[in-house]
């Protein structure tokens, strides 16, 4: 029980939190509870601190539309808070589609998927890419054209207000991540992810490797959804400080060697 | 040999094209769903095309309404995707008149200004849409005592009043036909769902679909007011090219043969 605890203390945590937002959220929205109302694209919490996606600020802004305080204070507290403790921590604790794209990968795992394909065939820059491009319609466009299609807010909205036929873009991520593309729509397509990779690229929250200690197992590799981020295993001692991480502690509960840990950024640079 | 050059260049066009048909298709999607017209939106808001840009989708304005009116347009349902909307013939807005949907909204899609006044708020000022009677299939048309939707509407004799007008089928009768002053009416919808008919004959669509607009170059001659709006109007120049011949020249130049 104990090992178990050890072994999956993160993702149980992760699990806990989703949930138990989306459950306010909802409790929101059935039961009139005043915890936190709206959902992730704007919400308020106890009905006084405003908090809005600042992704979705930024594509009114280029859409043209009148931008209110209260968006502007809701946008600034989102960012500063992923600011500070990792961009990413949104996608892996927050995001209820992390849910879905895990279970693709999971099953990924499972079948062996991984094995017979071993190279993605898309760059994962392309989040990068269609984030501009979001900012670029929703200019053209004079509407937030993310947020049109954004299957984040579908299936959030789905949960809180009612499916519709919001299952069926949950289906298409699930099954996309599940045979054409490990980590597809979280690792590859994303923009909110991706905003959120540029947000957090100097947070402080960051998973530490300590080289002495690897066996290179490689666990913690194949679990991880962002592999690319953890170049340094089993190579150098360092901090994992792509902003890419999502902070989702998947690699430190694999590792059974205390190679990785959760650590606080040194600030100043160690000289070696 | 394929040089790094040439595999540099085919990748970078590949990205652009990938990027180009992306966009492309996303756009036109986002155009085909921001196109429909036909939606109600909820008390105070703005402009359709600033709406569309300004509001952020977080449902509050559909938290806070009593009656579960308001909604967010689910995929599926063929609407600017997580707007919110309502359709009176389920459920129409019931005027609350602390207004609850509108001061929630974050982002000022729903304008708390253009539904107060003097800094109060005040619901009668609001216009979702405007309903419209469908005279052919109103039964207070053929002459049948109906006044539902006269007696649902929260402005009583205002929004809608009725007119009478002699029956002459039968000689004896009058007819109760109900007339909507679009000045008036807030788009609430309660007409259409107090409608007796199969189909409601009196329904709600957007001001903007229905209502027409006169322009300057027509004005209310007996009203000095509605004369001031002559000022705005442009001198239109039409410029038709006068013939040069003289107009006895033309009849000349028949020639009798072509007849």
């Amino acid at each position: 029980m104990k090992s178990f605890w050890k072994h999956y203390r993160f993702l149980i945590l992760r699990r806990t939190v989703q949930i138990t937002l989306m459950l306010l959220y909802f409790g929101g929205n059935v039961w009139g509870w005043k915890m936190l109302q709206g959902n992730l694209s704007s919400s308020s919490v106890l009905g006084i601190i405003p908090l809005s996606d600042p992704f979705a600020a930024l594509q009114m802004f280029f859409a043209g539309a009148m931008i209110t305080t209260n968006l502007i204070v809701g946008a600034l507290i989102i960012t500063i808070f992923y600011g500070l403790l990792g961009g990413r921590i949104f996608c892996s604790w927050v995001c209820p589609v992390n849910i879905i794209t895990d279970a693709a990968n999971y099953l990924r795992r499972k079948v062996g998927f991984n094995q017979i394909q071993k190279k993605q065939p898309a760059s994962r820059s392309l989040r990068y890419w269609i984030m501009g491009l979001s900012l670029v319609l929703s200019y053209i466009l004079g509407v937030t054209a993310f947020e049109f299609i954004s299957p984040i807010s579908m299936t959030h909205r789905a949960i809180i207000f009612g499916l519709g036929l919001g299952w069926a873009a949950m289906l298409v991520i699930f099954l996309f991540d599940l045979f054409i593309l490990k980590n597809g729509w979280c690792g590859h397509l994303c923009p909110l992810g991706g905003f959120y990779a540029t947000i957090g690229k100097k947070s402080l929250i960051r998973v530490d490797h300590n080289e002495e200690n690897c066996t290179a197992c490689m666990k913690c590799k194949e679990v991880c959804p962002e592999s690319q981020v953890l170049f340094m295993i089993n190579k150098s001692s360092e901090q994992v400080l792509d902003g890419a991480c999502t902070n989702c502690g998947r690699c430190v509960e694999v590792c059974d060697d205390d190679a990785l840990n959760f650590s606080i950024r040194k600030l100043a640079k160690e000289k070696k | 040999m394929v040089s790094e050059r040439r595999k540099f260049i085919l990748g970078s066009v590949r990205s652009a094209g990938l990027l180009a048909l992306g966009g492309l298709v996303w756009s036109a999607y986002v155009d085909e769903v921001t196109a429909s017209k036909l939606i109600l939106r909820p008390p105070g808001a703005i402009k359709e095309k600033d709406f569309l840009a300004t509001c952020i989708k977080c449902g509050m304005c559909v938290e806070a309404c009593p009656y579960d009116t308001l909604v967010l347009a689910k995929p599926g349902e063929n609407k600017p995707l997580g707007t919110p909307y309502f359709e009176p013939r389920n459920i129409p807005c019931y005027m609350c008149t602390d207004i609850p949907c509108v001061p929630v909204c974050p982002t000022g899609a729903l304008d708390e200004k253009s539904v107060s006044t003097d800094g109060k708020l005040d619901i009668n000022k609001s216009r979702m849409g405007v309903a419209v009677v469908d005279t052919k299939n109103c039964i207070a048309f053929w002459g049948i005592q109906c006044d539902a939707c006269y007696r649902a509407c929260p402005l009583l004799d205002e929004a809608i009043s009725l007119q009478y007008d002699k029956n002459s089928r039968t000689g004896k009768h009058a007819f109760l036909k109900p007339i909507v002053d679009s000045d008036i009416c807030t788009g609430c919808g309660l007409c259409e769902h107090a409608c007796v008919t199969k189909e409601a004959a009196i329904k709600v669509f957007p001001r903007e679909v229905v209502l027409g607009k006169v322009g300057d170059f027509y004005v209310k001659g007996w009203d000095k007011k509605d004369q001031q709006r002559l000022k705005n109007a442009k001198e239109i120049k039409t410029k038709t090219r006068l013939s040069e011949k003289k107009a006895l020249d033309n009849l000349n130049s028949f020639n009798l043969e072509d007849f």
